[in-house]
């Protein structure tokens, strides 16, 4: 089906094929590039006015943050189970599964606007503190990771998914396993995100 | 040979079976554990117990990801060293703030 060498069979010197490979690297960009922010929230944090961080943490809902938590979760086990299901030659439940990824997705979204929108609505913006700034900053961010990951989990949904199936059945194993590491790594970003925003 | 490939393919089927109970349990342990931090944050700890009890958690919590949903028990040697690499420059990124400390202090 595609004429570049190693997407499905692995290289003899790395032993692994080029994909897993490219995404492994990708993801190791991705944990400096959020390393050098939760560095400036501890930089920040050490420098702010004692109780400073507190005071405007405070000012996040848990409950919300919780249920996102939750959300992303359980995105991740049903990621991982449509991958399972496509090496179980099960497609239908892998279409399932993979939609319910997206839905997950799509609801962080929609609890996180209600976030967004609620500060607003009380007029605290990135602008109104060193907390805030640092707020938006991390989970803008990792909002951004999410619409990207929504929009290859949903070309994986549609009908590119079932033609790609016909042909290669290996292959889309292969994407949705790729795109799977990466999903997971969004998830591992929030896990991380939660208490230190949330929480602390 | 029929045969033969239909015994590899039912092994390969449980193989998978097996792997989704795991998957699973994990699911279920991050959820307990995400409980286990909200709840904990409602302690009246101090910041620096609060600080190690949640970043404990979320290590624990995303070991469990990284492990089973990311398969790292099984990958390659590759894959690992590029992580290990990367763990170090991030330690050293997280470390970096804290010179601003010393310099607070006056140690220097």
């Amino acid at each position: 089906m595609s004429n570049i060498p190693y997407i499905l069979e692995e290289r003899p010197d790395t032993g692994l094929n080029n994909s897993k490979l490219g995404i492994w690297i990708f993801i190791a960009s991705e944990i400096m590039l959020f390393g050098g922010l939760f560095s400036a929230y501890v930089f920040l944090r050490i420098a702010a006015p004692e109780g400073d961080f507190d005071y405007w943490g405070s000012k996040l809902s848990i409950p919300m943050a919780t249920f996102n938590t939750l959300v992303l979760i359980t995105s991740s086990v049903t990621m991982v189970m449509s991958w399972a299901s496509l090496k179980m030659q099960q497609f239908d439940k892998y279409k399932m599964y993979l939609g319910i990824t997206i839905l997950c997705g799509l609801a962080f979204l929609v609890v996180k606007y209600f976030e967004y929108t609620g500060k607003f609505h009380h007029g605290v913006y990135p602008s109104s503190s060193t907390f805030m700034g640092i707020y938006f900053t991390l989970t803008g961010l990792h909002v951004i990771h999410i619409i990207g990951g929504l929009l290859v989990l949903g070309f994986f949904w549609t009908s590119q998914a079932d033609k790609m199936w016909e042909q290669d059945q290996d292959l889309l194993a292969n994407r949705i396993e790729i795109t799977g590491l990466y999903w997971h790594f969004v998830d591992l970003v929030w896990i991380f995100l939660f208490p230190i925003l949330y929480l602390l | 040979m029929s045969t033969h490939k239909k015994e590899n393919t039912n092994e390969h089927v449980e193989d998978i079976q097996h792997h989704i109970k795991v998957y699973m349990n994990v699911f279920m342990a991050l959820a307990v554990l995400t409980i286990v931090t909200v709840a904990v944050s409602y302690l009246d700890v101090s910041f620096i117990e609060a600080f190690f009890i949640a970043i404990t958690v979320a290590t624990i919590k995303g070991s469990l990801v990284l492990c089973y949903f990311m398969h790292l028990l099984t990958e390659r040697q590759a894959i690992i060293w590029i992580l290990v690499t990367t763990f170090i420059a991030f330690l050293i990124l997280m470390f970096i703030p804290l010179i601003s400390l010393t310099d607070q202090t006056s140690i220097w």
